[in-house]
């Protein structure tokens, strides 16, 4: 079996970003908050202070290794909520079709004309920052492309003729779409949700920037940078690792969708075997 | 003799609906099955014959729709039941196995769990008991090595091995009625003749009834005790599998004798040219007005285009349905 390197580049940036994440107290030097030292105010980076400090003397190593937990937090769970939105959307729309189809099409092409950073905006100005509101916000929003696939791929798999022997063989319309139909479209899912996890992840560095999003002195990589803006002149340091990170796992989210995309396609599968 | 048949049609309708035009693709077609019994319906494509069967399980979709007729399983209406009821009887009492078993298998699931599916679903099985019963099944159907094979996936098995899957997961349930929808079709002359054995001695071992719709006379008339034949949406013969090569009354189905290929007919009447059945089967459409036969039919008269023949009985159960039968 023969992998990709987009999947096992993509795959071993993301991996590193989860250990980092799941191992980020014993990683981190210092405690990402409480650890302020005015003495050691905007460091630069040096052997004890890896990535250097800030303004209040906190190390950004620390910051960066805790805010993975944050971002990978919201782009994990955020985009789940959005699969299972889109999914269950996509499919019952494809599958019954008639007025429900018509619903969901509207609601999708609704979600589709408004820039899901700004509908973002508008669920966090009500709910008011804060990690729980966050991943409201962008759970509700993201969830258009999926739905979209889900029921493309269930209009096609409608008329295979496994679906249709399932009906001839008494499988209910639940089971149908369970068995039958989701299987067969989770490649297309599963790619479409680790792209969205990126884009997640950048929603939510945009939201922090903005200052509706996790709120200091909690490291994430989003507010870190808003609070580096004044400084990218004199600590430039300040911006460039957050930003590395975000660029980082990003990057390998990206790739991970793309390898992703060849690994699960059933011709190359069918090679395989 | 008096005992109600396992499947009745009476009458039968099938509308076909488009925004446009209203017009009937089956009209008129009835026949019974007994328990147990074998009946084929045969004729070309697009003559109605799978549109009768999916109406027989109840699912046939927009646009087509029931217009007129009964179908009676057991003696119930199969219309007037709720869809709960129906999808019961479906896989349960009544199975189905189709044309191409490449594309009936989901292909992302092993094929034991396809046929336990039916345990769990139809008899309240767990699916550790399902799994037993799954690979007792496909032992049934003569697969080696069953233990091994229901954890194969469709692709892994050769078209005669996921026929003989089909086979498995329709009878899994021991339905009353296997409806066959040109059940080898897809598969090469050796297999299919395994298969159709197969599906023939498992049945009469169960008392399963079967359906069997194909457009191979031939084939049909070899498995089954009745036939009946449909052209362009109606049947216009029916009769017992061995009087229909030796005296068949309607010129259509005098025509698919003819045409089919008969061994030692060289030897015997030198090289001729096989009969075929001059023009073709009219569009739904366009069904000619009288009997629907007549514009191909060298038999046919002014009556023939004008007026639909009613259904004649014949000696020993047949009938027919034309004004100029043999």
């Amino acid at each position: 079996m023969k992998l990709g390197a987009s999947f096992v580049i993509g795959g071993a940036l993301f991996a590193l970003a989860i250990f980092v994440g799941l191992l980020a107290p014993w990683l981190a030097h210092t405690d990402p908050v409480m650890d302020a030292n005015l003495l050691n105010a905007e460091e630069p980076p040096s052997w004890i202070w890896w990535f250097g400090t800030d303004a209040q003397g906190r190390d950004i190593y620390s910051r960066v290794v805790h805010g993975a937990r944050i971002s990978l937090t919201v782009g994990i769970v955020s985009q789940f909520v959005n699969s299972v939105i889109g999914v269950t959307l996509g499919v019952t729309a494809g599958y019954w079709g008639g007025w429900w189809d018509d619903v969901v099409n509207g609601l999708t092409n609704l979600m589709l004309a408004i820039p899901s950073l700004i509908f973002a905006l508008a669920i966090m100005a009500v709910l008011g920052p804060g990690l729980t509101s966050l991943l409201i916000a962008l759970g509700l929003t993201n969830w258009s492309f999926t739905c979209r696939i889900a029921r493309a791929s269930t209009l096609s798999l409608k008329s295979q003729g496994y679906v249709q022997a399932a009906r001839v063989l008494g499988y209910g319309d639940l089971r149908i779409m369970i068995t039958q139909l989701l299987p067969n479209m989770l490649g297309p899912i599963i790619v479409i949700g680790t792209l969205g996890m990126g884009g997640a992840v950048l929603a939510e560095a945009s939201l922090s920037f903005l200052g509706l999003g996790i709120r200091p002195p909690y490291p994430s990589w989003g507010s870190m940078l808003s609070e580096a803006r004044d400084q990218i002149t004199t600590a430039p340091w300040l911006s460039i690792f957050p930003g590395l990170a975000i660029f980082l796992t990003v990057l390998g989210l990206n790739l991970l969708g793309d390898g992703l995309r060849d690994v699960l396609d059933p011709q190359s599968r069918s090679r395989r075997t | 003799m008096t005992s109600p048949p396992l499947i009745e049609v009476e009458d039968l309708r099938i509308d076909l609906d488009d925004r446009s035009s209203h017009v009937a693709a089956v009209e008129g077609v009835s026949f019974r099955i007994d328990r147990g019994e074998t009946f084929g319906l045969v004729g070309e494509s697009g003559c109605g014959k799978s549109i009768t069967a999916l109406a027989l399980i109840g699912l046939l979709r927009q646009p087509l729709s029931i217009g007129a007729g009964a179908i009676r399983f057991d003696g119930r209406e199969i219309q007037g039941l709720a869809s709960a009821e129906q999808r019961a009887l479906r896989g349960n009492r009544i199975a189905m196995i189709f044309q191409e078993p490449m594309t009936a298998l989901n292909p992302v699931s092993p094929v034991g769990r396809q046929i336990a599916e039916m345990f769990v679903l139809h008899k309240g099985k767990n699916w550790r008991e399902a799994n037993q019963l799954a690979v007792e099944a496909l032992a049934s159907v003569r697969v080696p090595a069953p233990e091994r094979r229901v954890k194969d996936y469709p692709h892994q098995l050769s078209g005669g091995m996921r026929q003989r899957v089909m086979i498995a997961i329709a009878l899994a349930c021991g339905p009353d009625l296997l409806i066959a929808d040109e059940p080898t079709t897809a598969l090469d002359v050796t297999v299919q003749a395994e298969i159709i054995e197969l599906m023939r001695n498992l049945c009469a071992e169960r008392g399963t009834a079967i359906l069997m719709i194909s457009h191979d006379l031939g084939l049909v008339a070899n498995v089954c005790r009745r036939v009946a034949v449909m052209y362009a949406g109606r049947i216009v013969e029916e009769r017992g599998s061995a009087d229909i090569f030796r005296a068949c009354a309607h010129p259509y189905t005098q025509g698919l004798v003819d045409s089919l290929p008969r061994l030692g007919s060289r030897a015997a009447l030198g090289r001729t040219r096989l009969q075929e059945i001059a023009g073709v089967v009219p569009a739904i459409a366009d069904f000619p007005d009288g009997c629907r036969f007549n514009p191909r039919c060298a038999r046919a008269t002014e009556i023939c285009r004008t007026t639909a023949p009613e259904t004649t009985l014949l000696g020993a159960g047949g009938l027919v349905r034309c004004h100029h039968h043999a």
